[in-house]
């Protein structure tokens, strides 16, 4: 299975990247690590006209953090966060959903940004940039913007980067000492679509109150979803098992799966349930607490 | 024809021809620089047995990248793991343990282990089974393939000091 032919352009700075998706419009798109764009260029579902190259763009590859965000550029590989023992320190939600993203061998060219703007229904980043309030930075004709995650995801492979736009970095806020994550996935084989996973992000105030929780499901709609009811019954309470079922429960009202031979509807639904719950117990584990 | 000037340092040596911008870099490494061993399995990213070195340590399915990506970058294939005809210390490990029956997937398994032994000389059995994890085999089992990887771990970790004893 051969891709069909098309144009491909080097480029080796933003500006050289940006003008070429200007010029070129709806006829390209940006090749980045490639992990799904190839695969999907090969069953030709996908025929750009135009591949504009950003991998040689080394300035487009980082992984820093500055001004309270962990700023992520658009060609770091998946790999770079997985074996960085800084973010393992840190960052409990990044650190598990970097080990189980597709394989290990996809994680060495494979990106977070390119990820997240593929935004595919089953996506492991989009999950984890909703459950983190990430924000993605776009560079436009008027120069550049930062888009919220909500905002940014807009439908399946559709997102807020707009023809001859470009998406430059994902800014995730650092998380302080008292807020930690998990990542929940169930998932036939490995490298193979999830059957459904789910986010959990949570901080706490010093009185052992729920701060802030960021919780999202993913393989279980069109997109990866917020889970925001969840989030609302979390914020302000002493976390309890009653309180965490009550919260899981929120997740299978807005899940919308398709059946397929990894379940059926019924059962993905209620693993939404199951590993909202188990997301949080963990993330409150992490922080010391066993509800 | 979309075609472009391509030039990469397969296993030392630079490879340079100009090809269809489509081009995978399996296809390259096989039709244009003759280097039979990296073999095209699932054609999907699933099967790991296409998988070379890019840049001396990371490993990547050649199916999935195009040869244009790796323009400038150094590759590495299992052809180059037994210089004279010694073996790698993984492939004789392979042979050792019987971690192969048909081969097809052998290729993409060293070059794994290779990356794998690199990142992490002495793997547990857990991380070796994850550190495979992209890889499929359908004769083996997987077990002796993790028994090939252990035993290639302690001896290559053996044969650092043994040579700075000498």
């Amino acid at each position: 299975m051969f891709p069909a032919s098309f144009e491909y352009l080097r480029t080796h700075s933003p500006d050289e990247a940006f003008a070429a998706l200007q010029q070129h419009g709806s006829e390209a798109r940006v090749l980045a690590g490639g992990q799904s764009l190839i695969p999907a260029m090969r069953y030709r579902l996908a025929r750009p006209a135009v591949l504009v190259d950003i991998n040689p763009i080394k300035e487009l590859e980082f992984l820093k953090e500055e001004n309270g965000f962990l700023r992520i550029g658009a060609t770091t590989r998946d790999a770079a966060l997985e074996f960085a023992p800084w973010i393992l320190e840190r960052y409990s939600l990044i650190t598990a959903v970097s080990k189980v993203v597709a394989d290990p061998i996809v994680r060495h060219m494979g990106t977070v940004v390119g990820s997240v703007c593929h935004n595919d229904p089953a996506g492991d980043w989009t999950a984890t940039s909703l459950a983190s309030r990430a924000v993605m930075v776009v560079r436009g004709k008027n120069g550049l913007r930062e888009v919220p995650i909500d905002q940014f995801l807009v439908d399946s492979y559709t997102t807020a980067v707009e023809e001859g736009e470009m998406a430059l970095e994902l800014k995730i806020p650092i998380p302080d000492a008292h807020t930690q994550g998990s990542y929940q996935k169930i998932e036939r084989k490995v490298g193979d679509y999830a059957t459904c996973a789910a986010a959990v992000q949570i901080s706490l105030n010093s009185d052992g109150t729920i701060r802030q929780a960021g919780i999202a499901i993913t393989a279980a709609g069109p997109i990866a979803m917020r889970v925001a009811a969840a989030e609302a019954m979390l914020v302000g309470q002493k976390p309890t098992l009653e309180l965490i079922k009550a919260a899981a429960a929120e997740a299978p009202k807005i899940a919308s799966p398709n059946a397929d031979q990894r379940g059926s509807a019924e059962y993905k639904k209620d693993m939404t349930r199951v590993l909202v719950g188990r997301g949080i117990t963990e993330a409150l584990q992490r922080l010391g607490v066993n509800a | 024809m979309n075609e472009i000037p391509v030039s990469i340092k397969i296993n030392g040596k630079q490879v340079t021809a100009t090809v269809e911008s489509r081009t995978l870099l399996v296809h390259f490494i096989r039709e244009q620089a003759g280097l039979t061993g990296t073999h095209v399995g699932c054609d999907s990213s699933s099967c790991g047995v296409c998988t070379v070195l890019l840049d001396g340590d990371k490993p990547v399915k050649s199916c999935t990248m195009f040869a244009a990506m790796a323009h400038g970058h150094e590759v590495t294939t299992v052809e180059s793991l037994a210089p004279g005809g010694v073996l790698h210390p993984l492939q004789q490990a392979f042979w050792d343990q019987h971690g192969l029956q048909c081969g097809y997937c052998t290729p993409g398994m060293l070059m794994t282990s290779v990356a794998l032994l690199k990142h992490n000389p002495n793997p547990t059995e857990h991380e070796i089974r994850e550190g495979l994890s992209g890889n499929l085999c359908r004769c083996t089992g997987y077990n002796n393939i993790v028994k090939s990887v252990q035993q290639a771990a302690g001896v290559m970790s053996q044969a650092i000091p043994a040579a700075a004893d000498d």
